[in-house]
């Protein structure tokens, strides 16, 4: 990674009452970077975004924007933007006078003013509603008002704090794929909060996963959902089958585990692990066959199909195996008629490749 | 809710108490007086409704029109007090913990459990001559003076019956009615149009300028009426605290009724200061209508 823009160094944030909504985090974002915190409500993500505005004063620790030391920068010195989760746009104000707001504030020149305002108003393509009152506009509308207004102070790190999470769902679609030319456009630094995976994955380059006040991984969506390092990356996003298993012993290349349900089995494995793991492996990595499967190497196990849920493109079906063990497998509908071709009350086989699974050792 | 028109029995049935209410103790005695205003006195208690307009031609007269206007000025005077005053206070119980709110609002309110009269007089035992300003400052004054040789004794300060203390009193009885509408103001204002100013840059005093009062005005406005309307009619305070020397048009309306026994001229003064009430709340309608967007 090239020099960091935003340099997070042991932040901490205590609230009165002794909630500690953000404990000891550390991490860099990079020039460019569209950067996600993801996690449950109450993971300290938005604490840590405020503390980052300069909104939120922090407990401890250190944060540095364009290697500048913020401590004492006040939230209207920062080099940093934010689009609030409620929009914030001024009620009072036209929308040409919400994203002129910022500049008159700091004394940019009229002319330019008009001229940047003009600008940004363009880019997120509200040009024609510069007169309008919040009032009258639709919550994408006002949304690009705060975008707007953010971007035209031409911040080094532009803060959004859920920004879609008041949108409808066809418009969140839409909004997604404009931050992310929006972004690519301006080439400023984008931190965003969500709770919602699906936004994080389609549109951060990197993603800082956040659970009770601790960050446990940040990685690249496809790393995160292939290779989350324990149990909460791995369930929190996507939907995953874990399986908890006993090591019975390990050499240099696999694990030999008896796993609930599944009985002995073999995994690729290339560090040691403790005596107990958590096999975690994605729905859409198991297949349903009738027979049982002969390929060797295979994990396989019979089971009762519970239930079966139809969404068009693919099926979602649960088996149900020996130990109470629920097996959830996303099956791709890839050839018309028959749907997935299961039926609840039947008896199948379930089986995968053992490289599909995740050992977590945590 | 449904709209009354689906139900036109039970809205009647429901409005009628408050129709009966409102007609028997306020259209009623309130369209006697207006035509009172229009009589002329006969006697010491007879009046004649002769539909004169000399009631009116009276309080134009200087005399009138003076103690109008300095009414009108110490109520302004009031008012702008109350309201430097109660807005830090409804941003401090905004800002307070939840489980203090209620009770800095208590403490607002408190003094509206006492009887007015009694509030009164214990504001002259604070203002008098040798009430409780006048030894705290005279205890400071002759202790500051003593360490210079004592040369300069404490001459009590003359703080009552004048504009001031019934400036003071005005601004002591209504000062919750300020704060109340202020802080349901402030309480449903969101924060985070603050924060957003700050975060474009803006200092605090801009954001205060630029987002916080504007964005409170309904609030501003509520207050400013009713503080500003009650202080004008205000009888009992200047009467206590301003005596001879400060009286307002409510003490001129009073001694009409009562004293002077000239009900027809009493009746005039009273809906001059109910039209220009009027005038007043067309002002608030005219603000309103401009500030669209802002929810009233």
């Amino acid at each position: 990674m090239s020099e960091p823009i935003v340099s997070i160094r042991n932040v901490s944030k205590k609230f009165p009452g002794g909630v500690v909504a953000v404990d000891q985090v550390s991490f860099d974002i990079g020039q460019n970077e569209f950067f996600a915190l993801l996690g449950p409500s109450g993971c300290g993500k938005t604490t840590l975004l405020r503390m980052i505005s300069g909104l939120e004063p922090m407990s401890g620790g250190q944060i540095l924007i364009g290697g500048e030391d913020m401590a004492n920068t006040p939230p209207n010195k920062r080099p940093t933007n934010m689009v609030f989760q409620s929009y914030a746009v001024f009620p009072h104000m036209t929308v040409e006078q919400n994203v002129a707001y910022g500049l008159k504030v700091t004394g940019v020149a009229a002319d330019e003013t008009k001229r940047r305002v003009a600008e940004a108003l363009d880019m997120v393509k509200l040009t024609e509603l510069a007169a309008r009152k919040p009032d009258q506009m639709s919550g994408g509308q006002r949304q690009r008002v705060a975008l707007a207004r953010a971007l035209v102070k031409r911040p080094k790190v532009l803060l959004l704090d859920e920004p879609l999470s008041a949108l409808d769902a066809k418009l969140r679609e839409d909004m997604r794929l404009e931050l992310t030319r929006l972004q690519e456009t301006v080439g400023i630094t984008f931190i965003i909060v969500t709770h919602d995976q699906d936004e994080a994955l389609s549109m951060a380059s990197r993603i800082a996963v956040m659970e009770k006040g601790a960050v446990q991984q940040i990685a690249t969506p496809a790393e995160l959902y292939e290779h989350p390092v324990n149990r909460f990356v791995a369930d929190f996003i996507g939907k995953v089958n874990l399986i908890d298993a006993r090591v019975t012993s390990q050499s240099a290349t696999a694990v030999h585990c008896e796993a609930k349900g599944l009985g002995r089995i073999d995994l690729p494995a290339n560090k040691p692990c403790g005596a107990t793991v958590c096999i975690a492996t994605r729905p859409e990595k198991l297949k349903i066959t009738r027979q049982e499967p002969q390929e060797p190497g295979l994990v396989k196990v019979q089971g009762l199909v519970r239930d079966v849920a139809y969404y068009g493109d693919t099926s979602h079906v649960v088996v149900e195996a020996a130990d109470g063990l629920n097996l959830a497998i996303n099956m791709q509908n890839d050839s018309r008629g028959g749907g997935a071709g299961v039926a609840r009350g039947q008896k199948v086989w379930v089986h995968w490749l053992p490289a599909e699974s995740i050992i977590l050792t945590e | 809710m449904e709209s009354w028109r689906d139900n036109r029995f039970v809205f009647w049935l429901l409005s009628l108490p408050g129709t009966f209410w409102i007609s028997l103790f306020f259209i009623v005695p309130l369209s006697v007086l207006w035509i009172y205003s229009f009589g002329e006195k006969t006697g010491i208690t007879d009046v004649a409704i002769t539909w004169t307009g000399q009631n009116y031609g009276r309080v134009i007269e200087p005399v009138y029109l003076q103690i109008m206007w300095k009414s009108l000025w110490v109520s302004a005077v009031s008012t702008l007090i109350c309201l430097l005053l109660a807005y830090p206070i409804a941003f401090a119980i905004c800002f307070a913990p939840d489980r203090w709110k209620p009770i800095l609002l208590l403490i607002t309110i408190l003094p509206f459990w006492i009887n007015l009269l009694i509030r009164t007089y214990a504001l002259l035992a604070v203002f008098r001559t040798n009430g409780y300003v006048n030894k705290a400052i005279g205890w400071l004054w002759n202790g500051i003076d003593w360490l210079f040789g004592g040369q300069h004794p404490f001459q009590p300060l003359e703080l009552l019956y004048n504009n001031g203390s019934v400036i003071a009193g005005l601004v002591y009885v209504y000062l919750p009615f300020m704060v109340l509408p202020l802080y349901a103001t402030v309480e449903r204002l969101d924060k985070s149009y603050l924060e957003a100013s700050l975060d474009l840059g803006a200092s605090q005093l801009r954001t205060l300028l630029s987002v916080t009062v504007p964005l409170t005005m309904p609030g501003i406005v509520s207050g400013v009426i009713l503080v500003f309307i009650p202080s004008l009619g205000a009888f009992l305070t200047p009467a206590l605290l301003g005596g001879a020397n400060a009286i307002m048009i409510g003490n001129v309306i009073e001694t009409q009724f009562k004293s002077a026994n000239d009900w027809p001229f009493g009746a005039a003064l009273s809906f001059v200061l109910i039209y220009a009430t009027f005038g007043i709340l067309a002002l608030r309608w005219a603000i309103t209508a401009r500030s669209k967007g802002v929810e009233f």
